[in-house]
């Protein structure tokens, strides 16, 4: 298959992997940001493949497993409304809130439906102008340009039956919040190649200087990721710092331009609490005021009593690199994908799931 | 039903009193009678239909397998076929997987009230040619109506008995380490054959369901080879990947997969990538795995191979010891992964 067979080319997977163990003298802890690259990683068994020095330790970029329990319950209390569909990426729904999942609200009645795109739920708002269509708008930069976009044609088309539940994350603030945990072991990361397409290189200068730490930019297929391994560690090696490009297919230095104004004419950036991790200063996006009608915050009196987290879950720790997902005490035991006490084990991008789902020991 | 798929009417619709199924299609009376009579039995038409009686009387002696399934499929019509065939070769499958021939089969209707009539004719005409490729006799039924809402367009039932081959021997107690894992074809064709109209996507070439019966080709495995088939199942919902781990479970046994080795067709796999669906879950109605000792592994592959509906059949991997009661299996890349029970529904990512 174009673009996907090439990456996963068995005989340059081993010529990485070798390159990889003739350059690597000293242990290294390296972060890769997206929940899709640690399943990639994962999936493909690669781990056992690098030499003993590396440490993979996985970081926060799986929407699914950052979105706070809060956020989790006003989208169950929205579905619940009267005359409301509420519309969501599919592995929103098996997220547990502080009560129950989408999924359980939806076996009990409520109108919950899987969409791929937020085009879709402006249709279905077009299409039914009796009911309130909310979509659930979550997501790092790599969702922001279209479910920002929904809201622009929504209000084109001056639908009153369209609105938005943000609560997108954005991915620099979190590793600057992650380097500057001092309990932190990370020497390099692998930022996610997505993302950059969208927002570009210029964040990451500032981070890769200030902690003295290489960022490259990696994609999602095994010999992506073994090219950004090598990458990174030959910087380790060389005691270099810089911001490099490996999915250079994808990722334009300055980004999409057009998506980037798309995200500003409709988000802004405010602070977000992160599940398991907190809250992070300047790290989400929430609608302008200028679109307050299309915001479901604005437009629903949404009532529902603030939660806390699970304690019993480690997902912070495990997403800021402290601590893998077979070092949780309930893994797999109490915490289950059919009973998760966390997102991580049930999100497709989660790393408890692709530790569950793919790992061997 | 999706404008794209056309309706090929082999024979023309008899003239009923109303457009779509009411109510009274359900009651038990006159419109009952006449939807029977024209849709169904003069379309199946066989001694037994005939009788209209409220159940069939056959003669059979020997050892007898029996099988049920539900079908509930959304949307009923899709690309390469719809509900109607789904519900033969799925009994026939069944049974085939038991190491039996389907002779006879019960087929019963739930429908929702407003089905069109002409989406029931053509049901009706498709389960009427599956029936006869599948050489299986439709000898007694039933039609019941529901509410509108209160079902989803039409929900089918069937039934089916038929003999065990004589040569058959099959029991996942015989399942041995060193024993190899066959797949007959294609993975993942069927599932994806649904999404595709489901989500309104659109392929180079259409995606068609792998939907067909297998019993002609279990017969001539078992012929052939007997014994040494040691266990049958098809690979329906939960994919290849449930199979085998229900045989690891139930066996105890390490399951070892050669992820190159599986076959797929190069669309399917991008529309899995596209969605984020693993096409090793990904349901087929045509697909069955087959676990034989080493010595007749290449034989029975060659004998899959020789038949065209067969000619991706592929060898994928083999039972160990090693790992017991899990499956692994070897990444296109060389790492090894867990392959594991799916905990639920597969909800495509967000990204």
């Amino acid at each position: 298959m174009k673009y996907l067979s090439e990456y996963r080319d068995p005989m340059l997977v081993e010529d990485f992997l070798n390159e990889i163990h003739k350059i690597t003298n000293q242990p290294w802890t390296l972060m890769e940001i997206c929940g899709g690259q640690t399943h990639s990683l994962v999936k493909n068994g690669i781990p056992a493949l690098l030499p003993d020095k590396i440490t993979l330790v996985h970081g926060p970029g799986c929407p699914v497993c950052v979105t706070s329990i809060g956020i989790i319950d006003e989208a169950i209390f929205l579905a619940q409304q009267p005359d409301v569909i509420l519309c969501s990426f599919g592995d929103m729904l098996r997220v547990p809130g502080s009560q129950k999942s989408l999924l359980e609200v939806k076996a009990q009645g409520a109108d919950v439906r899987i969409m791929y795109s937020p085009l879709e739920a402006v249709k279905l708002a077009e299409e039914n102008p009796n009911k309130q269509v909310v979509f659930f708008a979550v997501g790092f930069e790599t969702t922001a340009p279209a479910n920002a976009l929904s809201v622009v044609l929504a209000a084109q088309s001056n639908l009153e039956n369209y609105s938005i539940l943000a609560s997108h994350v954005l991915v620099p603030p979190a590793m600057e919040a992650i380097l500057s945990d001092e309990s932190n072991k990370i020497d390099a990361f692998l930022a996610a190649g997505h993302v950059c397409t969208i927002m570009g290189l210029d964040e990451y200068y500032p981070i890769a200087q200030k902690y003295q730490c290489p960022i490259v930019v990696t994609g999602f297929e095994p010999v992506d990721l073994l090219q950004g391994i090598l990458m990174a560690v030959k910087q380790l090696e060389n005691g270099e710092f810089k911001v490099e490009n490996q999915y250079a297919r994808s990722v334009m230095p300055q980004g999409n331009l057009i998506a980037q104004k798309t995200i500003l004419q409709v988000f802004e950036v405010n602070d977000r609490v992160w599940r398991g991790i907190g809250n992070i200063p300047q790290s989400g996006y929430d609608v302008r005021n200028d679109f307050k009608k299309y915001n479901a915050r604005e437009k629903f009196n949404i009532d529902i009593i603030p939660a806390e987290e699970n304690k019993e879950c480690i997902s912070g720790d495990i997403m800021k690199g402290l601590k893998k997902p077979k070092q949780c005490p309930n893994f797999g035991t109490k915490c289950k994908p059919e009973h998760p006490l966390g997102a991580p084990m049930v999100s497709s991008e989660g790393a408890c799931a692709a530790y569950y789902h793919y790992a061997q020991n | 039903m999706n404008d794209k798929i056309k309706m090929e009417l082999q024979c023309p619709m008899p003239k009923f009193d109303f457009d779509v199924i009411t109510m009274g299609h359900g009651s038990g009376g006159l419109l009952t009678h006449r939807l029977l009579k024209s849709g169904v039995f003069d379309i199946l038409k066989n001694e037994w239909l005939d009788q209209q009686h409220d159940g069939a009387i056959l003669d059979m002696k020997g050892k007898i397998a029996f099988s049920s399934d539900s079908y509930v499929v959304s949307p009923i019509f899709f690309p390469g076929g719809n509900i109607g065939d789904l519900a033969i070769n799925g009994t026939v499958n069944d049974l085939a997987m038991c190491g039996a021939n389907a002779e006879y089969l019960s087929l019963s209707f739930i429908i929702e009230e407003g089905l069109l009539m002409k989406e029931l004719w053509q049901i009706l005409l498709t389960i009427k040619k599956a029936a006869e490729k599948a050489g299986v006799v439709v000898v007694t039924g039933d039609t019941k109506v529901v509410e509108k809402g209160k079902g989803d367009k039409i929900f089918i039932n069937t039934s089916g008995i038929g003999h065990v081959h004589p040569k058959a021997s099959i029991h996942h107690n015989r399942i041995k380490e060193g024993d190899v894992i066959i797949v007959s074809g294609n993975i993942a064709s069927h599932g994806i054959a649904i999404m595709s109209v489901r989500e309104g996507l659109e392929f180079e070439t259409t995606i068609v369901t792998d939907s067909k019966p297998l019993n002609h080709m279990v017969t001539s495995l078992l012929e052939k080879f007997g014994e040494n088939i040691k266990f049958l199942r098809d690979a329906t919902r939960g994919g290849i990947a449930s199979v085998m781990n229900e045989v690891a479970e139930i066996t105890s046994l390490g399951i070892y997969l050669d992820q190159k080795q599986i076959p797929i067709e190069e669309q399917v796999d991008g529309a899995c990538e596209m969605l984020g669906l693993d096409p090793l879950y990904v349901a087929n109605e045509g697909v069955f795995i087959c676990i034989v000792d080493h010595e007749t592994a290449n034989e029975a592959l060659h004998l899959l191979n020789s038949i065209d509906e067969y000619k991706n059949a592929s060898i994928i991997g083999h039972v160990t010891a090693e790992n017991k009661g899990k499956v692994i299996m070897k990444s296109k890349v060389g790492g090894n992964r867990m392959v594991n029970f799916l905990p639920g529904e597969q909800l495509p990512r967000i990204c």
